[in-house]
């Protein structure tokens, strides 16, 4: 009988637990998390959330990143930089007259599970746009639900390109933007010997294509590449290959993405590659994941974006205070943070001149919109990529950027790449039906 | 109920096998017919994809619940069945061209591996197959050494963890993390993610589910049925009484095997893509977890805990998309300390009896062999 | 003949990363028969107090800061055995027998942990404490009455109520407060940088040895030292022996077997600890740290066999030195030189990268396992049951 009790001992209390837990939820969504994001999801608390009444004449938008998993790592930072926005726009009267009610999706860092929830923004909840995804492979995934359903997103990340989607508007740099000025410095001023190291996944491998076109036109070489398991933390072998295919000192070029960055560099170090005879070019490290590794390993190396926090611009200025007003002194912004903020903006520009939240004509207006972003101007195209300024930094004490070169002015996108063969001479614009998604240029 | 007549017993059984079918059809025509008439297509086809990880479920209660032996590595059939049908009707949409992602990898020619794959009718066999043969090859590498208990489990997750870095490796060949979309390929030229055909293949879920559940029940009851529990039960002593036990977990593992592949198939359609990731470690946990928390060793719990865990997941994530992950892994753990059996199991031995008393037809519950003992009787009557 | 003594070097420091990672698990797992999944979340735990301590060190100024890592590693055990401790007491004793469950029970255990990091603050620990504060001392309080053995059931059910209740209403009567909901340490990555000493390496040895890796070696050799003399030389490790091989009879002759279980438990979780805090010098400490290792060192362990350390050292060691020879191409390289058949240099140099040579370690173990199904050294038992 005793151990009856206690099984049914254990089987109430767990269920009071669960539903004490499943109480403390709503009091985190419904009140805990109000300072962070108003309305942060239409839960089934509502009735005791204060948002309620706004959300009824709010515009809803979707935020979908992954909250939890591998990516969380990075994909939470640009959550953080969309609420900015979205609060900043609130706090200025919102939209059209109408607040933003952000609803935040998990995609868990699963790539179904980003489709899944993206059907379930657009179908139930019913949003006007959608703000996500950071991999390739996740956007990848939710493209089909996008075109089938005519919707629109906004993808805040540097990409590989070979893509260009009349219902996604991307505001990372193209690989024209990031990649390619990259390595046009590093064959000027530090070697024409390339090491290729990347996660092995689509971007850097695709990255990696046409890095390797690139050299073969310009008459650098390719003394290796190799490829890691994202996640892998053991990176001997990859520094064993690049002392034997280097033995003078070369450039790195490094794709590499999230944890392995930090043993990649950590690693290094300790193997004796310093930054004078094997300089890195990563262009997937910024601001926030020098902080992770610890500026230590890093100082001396380089990494291309479109913005860093030391850009001297006040729209800069005003986007760091806020942002560290709202996050705490000890955070720090990045290119991809930068991207996904200004995306808001962009977005809400479009609303504005559309004067509707109607899919089609905001579509319509966005193209053509110029923002004085924090990066500089940016304008969107009619490809759906914005023009940037591209940067080089090197890594200082400090862990932020000095600024080493920059172009002139903003570059224009090129989705379709031009160094790779299948792709030569192919571009896009949404604004000629007769052109469309992928035409020969003339 | 002691006293029951050798007829009484078989009316009984013969009434409860009705009540089954009447079941059975009951919720056919649930799902089939009324769900997709009052719920919103993607809500449905997210019950479309439950179903189909039901589907898995089944092949795992086949092979944990009733033999006992746990898999941690269902997602390569799994994903083996989603790959042959997603590349099928990438070549369908081509017409047997090259699909267009090879020229991000400078592919030229179709790859050996997808040739076979543009005919229709091999496919529908070969996600039927391929993955039965990769199951039946590993299982019998590990059965033949007597290797079980957790050394089966570990090995199936190194063989998971192959499947996946190879899968995810290889873009020249399956275009590696960003695996196949189905979505806007075409099926006999109509769009896959079309309502017609999303709807067609949410009727064939359910029918499948049905038929493969008639299948696991077949298999578990009568002589194979009981052969597999012994395993489950005493391996060893199952040996002893002359039978060869690596045949039949060979053989029920290949068919688990199997079953994953067609639950991968029907859950790739459904979703509108298939990646390497539905090869991590978590994933094939998880689909152990949904047959834990029905109750293993009952084939209708396998199916209540995936849909009652995935409604669940979905439910959460949406609600608390931040800390849902917290209500998770307490599910895990509650279920495995506080409901061993599963909620069939528990319902069976403890719920059923409370709702009894609740409606006043309190049993004292004792041991089955003090029921029937004439002298106990004897006494009751006296008493 | 160096470059053969550097990748013997490169290999054993990859091998001593898994065999510390898997000395815990050896120890859990042959010891207990528990399959402890949240054996890498307790190393991730063991990271982040490094990164604690490392703060804590900062603040002092710079002589301090260059011996963090001597305090870190007992911390990191003992915040990691206490965790481990409560995590026996709370689940697995329930489960001791049943290795198949606690695979699920501590799955589920390893999500929590993962969250825990993500969204633990001041006011989810207060909170956390009001309720172990209310529930147990409640409890004690109870205990005291003559028919607590009567009541315990309903006791315990309106106790876990009132206090979860009044718990849940101090967080939300405080969760506007900023500072106290501010994240410890959010789902962002942490740095923990190594100590000056430690950055760098040497060339005494003929070619490039990083001080990270010799410490790490060092730490493990330290560990096995420590791991064999409490098991085979102190009283308790005579006890946990005892356990291990007759539960009943130990029992029955006084030793206090649930206490046995609680520390031997504490004790794996501990060296958890401890490989967490050697390889936040080398990786990434973040909620996920855990996960990255959990496979290889469970494939350690099945490989040298249960319930013996001399298995897992071999068998980490030769999966280390086997996945750089792979990884690296030294392997390829190697045939080449020999002038070995090209097919068979194609064949090695097709897996010549690293997530490649992930995909033929693994192939190989499972091949291994196929010769020798319980390990390198199998305990002996009844024959029957092999």
């Amino acid at each position: 009988m005793s151990q009856l009790g206690r099984r049914k001992f254990l089987l109430y209390s767990s269920t009071g637990v669960l539903a004490s837990l499943f109480l403390k939820g709503c009091a985190d969504s419904g009140g805990g998390d109000q300072a962070a994001d108003p309305c942060a999801a239409a839960d089934p608390c509502a009735a005791a959330d204060p948002c309620a009444a706004a959300g009824g004449d709010g515009i809803k938008v979707g935020i979908l990143h992954s909250l939890s998993g591998t990516m969380a790592i990075s994909e939470t930072t640009v959550v953080d930089a969309e609420m900015l926005a979205i609060d900043e726009i609130n706090a200025a009267g919102g939209v059209l007259g109408k607040q933003i009610v952000p609803i935040k999706e998990d995609g868990a860092s699963d790539w179904p599970t980003f489709a899944e929830k993206a059907a379930k923004l657009i179908d139930q909840d019913k949003v006007v746009t959608v703000f996500g995804c950071w991999t390739s492979a996740s956007r990848k995934a939710v493209l089909p639900v996008f075109e089938s359903k005519k919707h629109m997103l906004w993808y805040p990340v540097q990409y590989e390109g070979q893509e260009c989607s009349n219902h996604v508007f991307y505001t990372g740099a193209a690989p024209n933007q990031q990649i390619e000025p990259a390595v046009d410095w590093l064959l000027e001023n530090k070697g024409k010997e390339f090491f290729l190291v990347g996660s092995d996944y689509v971007f850097p491998r695709t990255a990696n294509t046409i890095i390797k076109e690139q050299l073969a036109a310009k008459g650098g070489s390719v003394a290796g590449e190799d490829y890691l398991p994202l996640g892998d933390t053991e990176v001997t072998p990859i520094i064993t290959k690049i002392k034997a295919a280097l033995p003078d000192g070369g450039v790195i070029f490094n794709s590499l993405n999230g944890d392995t960055n930090v043993a990649f560099f950590k690693q290094m170090q300790g193997a004796g590659l310093n930054p004078d005879k094997y300089p890195v070019m990563s262009v997937s490290v910024a601001e926030e994941e020098v902080r992770q590794i610890g500026p230590e390993y890093l100082k001396g190396h380089y990494a291309s974006w479109n913005y860093y926090q030391t850009v001297e611009s006040p729209a800069n200025e005003k986007f760091v205070s806020a942002f560290k007003a709202k996050y705490g002194e000890d955070r720090v912004t990045n290119d991809p943070m930068e991207a996904a903020y200004i995306m808001v903006y962009l977005w809400k520009q479009a609303v504005e001149q559309a004067g509707t939240t109607d899919l089609e004509p905001v579509r319509a207006a966005a193209v053509g919109q110029k923002l004085e972003a924090p990066e500089g101007l940016v304008t969107m195209q009619p490809n759906h990529h914005i023009s940037k300024t591209v940067r080089i930094g090197e890594v200082r004490d400090d862990g932020l950027f000095d600024i080493v070169w920059s172009t002139e002015g903003p570059l224009d996108p090129i989705p379709w790449n031009q160094y790779v063969k299948e792709t030569k001479g192919f571009a896009c614009d949404w604004t000629d039906p007769n052109k469309g998604g992928k035409y020969k240029e003339a | 109920m002691s006293n029951e007549t050798g007829v009484q017993i078989k009316q009984r059984k013969r009434r409860n096998k009705l009540i089954e079918i009447g079941v059975i059809i009951a919720s056919v025509i649930i799902l089939a017919v009324i769900l997709p008439s009052i719920i919103p297509a993607f809500r449905l086809r997210l019950i479309g994809r439950f179903l189909s990880l039901a589907i898995v479920a089944l092949g795992i209660d086949l092979i944990w619940g009733y033999t006992g032996l746990l898999s941690l590595g269902h997602g390569i059939f799994f994903a083996l069945g989603g790959y042959a049908l997603a590349m099928n009707l990438k070549l369908q949409t081509t017409g047997g061209e090259l699909p267009d992602f090879f020229t991000l990898y400078g592919v030229k020619e179709l790859p050996w591996v997808w040739q076979p794959f543009n005919s229709f009718p091999f496919t529908i066999i070969a996600l039927i197959i391929i993955p039965g043969i990769v199951a039946g090859l590993i299982g019998y590498l590990v059965f033949r050494n007597r290797i079980k208990g957790v050394y089966f489990s570990i090995l199936t997750q190194a063989a998971l963890l192959v499947f996946f870095n190879f899968f995810n490796g290889q873009q020249e060949i399956i275009n590696g993390t960003n695996g196949l979309k189905t979505d806007t390929e075409k099926i006999f030229d109509i769009v896959v993610s079309s309502p017609g055909v999303q709807r067609t293949f949410y009727i064939i879920t359910v029918i499948c589910l049905v038929l493969i559940y008639l299948l696991c029940r077949w298999l578990t009851s009568g002589r194979f049925g009981r052969i597999l529990k012994a395993i489950r039960d005493d391996e060893t002593r199952v040996r002893f009484s002359g039978y060869d036990p690596t045949g039949y977990k060979v053989l029920v593992f290949a068919i688990s095997g199997a079953i994953a592949g067609i639950a991968g198939a029907l859950y790739t359609v459904q979703t509108g893509i298939i990646t390497p990731s539905i090869m991590k470690v978590a994933f094939s946990i998880e689909m152990v977890i949904w047959v834990a928390v029905g109750g293993r060793g009952t084939l209708i719990g396998a199916i209540i805990g995936t849909l009652l865990v995935r409604l669940a997941q979905t439910f959460l994530s949406e609600s608390f998309p931040e800390i849902w992950l917290f209500f998770q892994g307490a599910l895990f753990l509650i279920v495995v300390t506080v409901l061993p059996d599963g909620i069939i199991g528990w319902w069976t031995n403890y719920g059923w009896f409370k709702l009894r008393s609740l409606f006043g037809q309190n049993q004292v519950v004792t041991y089955p062999s003090l029921e029937q003992d004439p002298g106990v009787q004897q006494e009751k009557d006296q008493i | 003949m160096s470059t053969l003594i550097e990748g013997l070097f490169n290999g054993i420091s990859i091998g001593s990363v898994l065999l510390i990672a898997a000395l815990g698990l050896a120890i859990v797992f042959g010891l207990m028969g528990v399959i402890n999944l949240a054996h890498g979340e307790l190393m991730m735990l063991g990271a982040y107090s490094t990164f604690v301590v490392q703060n804590i060190f900062k603040s002092f100024g710079d002589p301090w800061f260059d011996f963090y890592i001597i305090v870190a590693i007992p911390v990191a055990f003992i915040v990691s055995a206490v965790v481990g401790l409560i995590l026996e007491r709370g689940a697995i004793r329930f489960l001791y027998g049943r290795p198949l469950e606690t695979l699920l029970a501590t799955w589920g255990v390893s999500l929590i942990l993962q969250q825990f990091v993500r969204s633990v603050n001041w006011l989810l620990m207060i909170s956390l404490g009001i309720f172990s504060l209310l529930f147990f001392g409640g409890i004690q309080v109870v205990k005291k009455r003559a028919d607590w053995e009567r009541i315990k059931s309903k006791t315990l059910t309106l106790l876990i109520f009132l206090s979860t209740g009044i718990a849940i209403a101090f967080y939300s009567l405080l969760s506007k407060n900023s500072v106290l909901t501010k994240a410890w340490f959010s789902a962002r990555n942490v740095d923990v940088t190594a100590p000056k000493w430690l950055r760098g390496g040497t060339t005494a040895l003929g070619f490039q040895t990083p001080y990270v890796r010799l410490f790490i070696i060092a730490l493990t050799i330290l560990c096995l030292i420590g791991v064999y003399w409490f098991l085979q030389r102190s009283t308790w490790g005579l006890k946990i022996r005892a356990v291990t091989q007759n539960r009943t009879m130990s029992s029955c002759l006084g030793i206090p077997t649930a206490k046995v279980d609680a520390l031997t438990f504490a004790l794996g979780s501990g060296l958890a600890g401890i490989a967490g805090c050697a390889v936040s010098l080398l990786g990434s400490v973040g909620p996920n740290t855990g996960q990255n290792y959990i496979v290889d060192t469970f494939m350690v362990v099945v490989v040298g066999g249960v319930g013996n350390l001399l298995g897992t050292v071999l068998a980490a060691l030769g999966i280390g030195i086997l996945n750089y020879l792979v990884g690296s191409g030294t392997l390829a390289l190697f045939l080449t030189s020999f002038s070995a058949p090209q097919s068979l240099i194609d064949f090695f140099l097709f897996f010549a990268t690293s997530s490649m040579a992930k995909v033929m370690v693994f192939a190989l173990i499972i091949t291994f396992l196929q010769i020798k199904p319980a390990g390198l050294f199998p305990q002996k038992g009844r024959t029957a049951e092999l």
